[in-house]
């Protein structure tokens, strides 16, 4: 026992004695010491900043989630007359659109990528990847323009009833088409994250070991069965990766989604022509009219939850692409 | 014998059968289109915006204050410099603590405190703009009961942190080892090896992160609704309520008025034309289309 207390002992001492004369050095070269401190004291900024978004949005909401509990997640609607707040439509909202973004979005993703790393004439390769992150740039206020003033339009008037004629047999094309909706908004988010989902994808695919291909093909295997047995099993989990990415990103995305969505609740059916709204949406649209006390905080809880279920996502995200490296592991710059 | 003897290396013609080469050819036709759709898609919106919006571009929509509700003519100018202003007084905020903690990480920091760092940097990225509206909102805008633009200001240099820290820290662990140990061997202390050494040799790559940085947080609308929240009339007082250009469009879009509308198809078709010229002199600086083939 005394042994060990003295080995931590000098092993402390050891290591206080290396950092002092560390701090010694610097203070002999007031420049670098300076210079440490500053980016130190920005370190601290960023890493306050993200701490504190969490933590205040957790204080701030405590008033709703101290009253609602987890009835917060079950209960209807946003009613200041009666102080009762929920958000299960929203959450309904949320999952519906980027659900219906996802299934599109992933197929397509994956066939635009392997299209650039596979069949792509190599001189066509650069500048069609950078069309297709040039979508990633355009702001979505714009799309939202966009699906506002063109696209709604046009679902009410051709798209739905077009829907609706052939395949109204299906429960999700049922009732008078209205053009905004979850159909619309589900359709625009699909744009918005096929950039990110075709460029990981592609980043994805092009690590696959050149041998491996030469090897099946040296075989005599078609380019489709190089796709088939290799380029697909070997991406597997970083494609996994992007397609939780992108869910991240469209769950979070609020301009666009709250032009075209329609904001009104309608009973949960699988009726793709409803309106409703989502997470983000909600907060767009209630945080002007939220008076201090359950009401604000209420917004804020929504915040809350839709900072938890994007966090979640990320790091899920993050540990799939975990062995890509690089910045495409991280997100990429999109 | 004057036949032609078979080549011994051919396959056999079974080898490709059919229905391998048409599997083939489908995967080819059926990808390519994809990709083709989303071009196509990209082209489409640009004609859009471009068709309804460059016919109301004129002098007025970038020198004049928004005509009254209901009326005609005027311009967004209100919008256009409170952008600048706001854009301006973000990038003051966020570049320098975006650069710093960028340098941190590839320069400085070892061990588990960085690697915390640089995990919830790359969780800056994932969180929806709007949270950091809330959180500013909460933060700057109900204590101080007055929507404000440096509140906006503040919600986008969040924003634009992660983008400059990774762009950086990237493009600085590409500055080749030897030059800080020459550095270091000349007899220069490390501030001054990273400030005169390691950062000109990486300058282009972090001014295109900059850029970056600038070009996505111009268009960013969302968390300006519960911060700078927009004014129609002309305001310079970042303490106050500010005009921008994204949230005029996504009012104007909202409007029941047709002029107001064709104003929304202008600005987005301004706000379009900024971002692509943005990205192309980006791809420009950074090596051209070639060297991402």
């Amino acid at each position: 026992m005394a042994l060990l207390v003295s080995t931590v002992a000098a092993a402390t001492q050891q290591r206080g004695r290396l950092w002092w004369k560390q701090v010694r050095l610097l203070a002999k070269r007031p420049g670098d010491l300076t210079f440490r401190i500053l980016t130190l004291v920005m370190v601290w900024v960023v890493l306050l900043v993200v701490v504190g978004v969490a933590s205040v949005l957790l204080i701030s909401s405590w008033p709703t989630i101290q009253t609602f509990g987890l009835s917060y997640l079950s209960n209807e609607a946003f009613d200041p007359i009666h102080d009762i707040y929920g958000v299960r439509p929203a959450l309904f909202g949320t999952f519906v659109t980027s659900a219906f973004a996802l299934v599109f979005a992933v197929p397509l993703g994956i066939g635009t990528a392997l299209f650039l790393v596979e069949f792509c004439p190599r001189a066509l390769r650069g500048p069609l990847a950078f069309l297709i992150d040039a979508l990633a740039a355009i702001p979505s206020v714009v799309i939202g323009l966009w699906g506002f003033l063109a696209f709604a339009p046009w679902l009410q008037k051709t798209g739905e009833p077009w829907l609706q004629h052939y395949l109204g047999w299906l429960p999700f094309f049922q009732g008078t088409p209205r053009g905004l909706g979850l159909l619309a908004a589900g359709c625009v988010l699909t744009v918005m994250i096929l950039p990110i989902m075709t460029s990981i994808s592609r980043e994805v695919l092009s690590t696959v070991p050149v041998e491996q291909r030469e090897g099946l093909l040296a075989l005599g295997a078609t380019r489709w069965e190089v796709i088939r047995t290799v380029l697909l099993p070997y991406g597997r989990v970083g494609i996994a990766g992007a397609a939780i990415l992108a869910l991240g990103r469209a769950l979070g995305e609020t301009i666009a989604v709250t032009l075209v969505i329609g904001n009104q609740a309608a009973p949960p059916s699988a009726n793709l022509f409803n309106t409703g709204y989502t997470l983000a949406s909600v907060i767009a649209n209630q945080f002007g009219e939220a008076t201090p006390g359950l009401f604000m905080a209420a917004v804020l809880e929504a915040g809350l939850l839709l900072l938890l279920i994007t966090l979640l996502t990320n790091i899920l995200a993050r540990l799939l692409l975990a062995r890509l490296g690089g910045q495409k592991a991280r997100g990429g710059l999109l | 014998m004057s036949q032609t003897t078979a080549n011994p290396f051919e396959p056999p013609r079974s080898a490709l059968s059919l229905r391998r080469q048409i599997a083939t050819i489908l995967v080819v036709v059926v990808s390519g289109l994809f990709a083709l759709l989303a071009v196509a898609f990209l082209f489409y919106l640009i004609w859009y915006v471009t068709q309804q919006g460059s016919a109301y571009l004129n002098l007025d929509f970038f020198t004049q204050t928004p005509a009254p509700i209901g009326g005609t003519g005027g311009g967004v100018v209100t919008a256009i410099v409170g952008s600048v202003l706001v854009v301006g007084q973000a990038s003051l905020i966020g570049i320098p603590l975006g650069l710093l903690t960028g340098i941190y990480l590839s320069e400085i920091g070892r061990g588990t405190f960085a690697s915390a760092v640089r995990f919830l940097v790359d969780m800056l990225t994932g969180i929806p703009s709007i949270i950091f509206g809330l959180f500013i909102w909460i933060l700057v805008v109900v204590p101080s009961h007055s929507f404000s633009g440096i509140a906006g200001a503040f919600a986008l240099a969040i924003i634009m942190i992660p983008t400059v820290t990774r762009a950086s820290e990237e493009v600085l662990r590409l500055v080749p080892h030897e030059l800080r140990e020459a550095s270091a061997a000349l007899g220069a202390t490390s501030s001054r090896t990273i400030l005169r050494v390691v950062l000109p040799a990486a300058r282009n790559g972090i001014v295109t992160g900059i850029f970056l940085a600038i070009a996505r947080v111009a268009g960013e609308t969302a968390p300006l609704l519960m911060t700078a929240f927009g004014t129609p009339f002309f305001n310079t007082n970042l303490a106050r309520p500010i005009d921008m250009l994204p949230l005029r469009i996504f009012n104007f879009t909202l409007s029941p008025y047709d002029a107001q509308i064709h104003q929304a198809y202008t600005g987005s078709f301004v706000l379009m034309l900024l971002v692509i010229l943005a990205s192309l002199a980006i791809r420009w600086a950074t090596g051209g289309f070639r060297r991402q083939a």
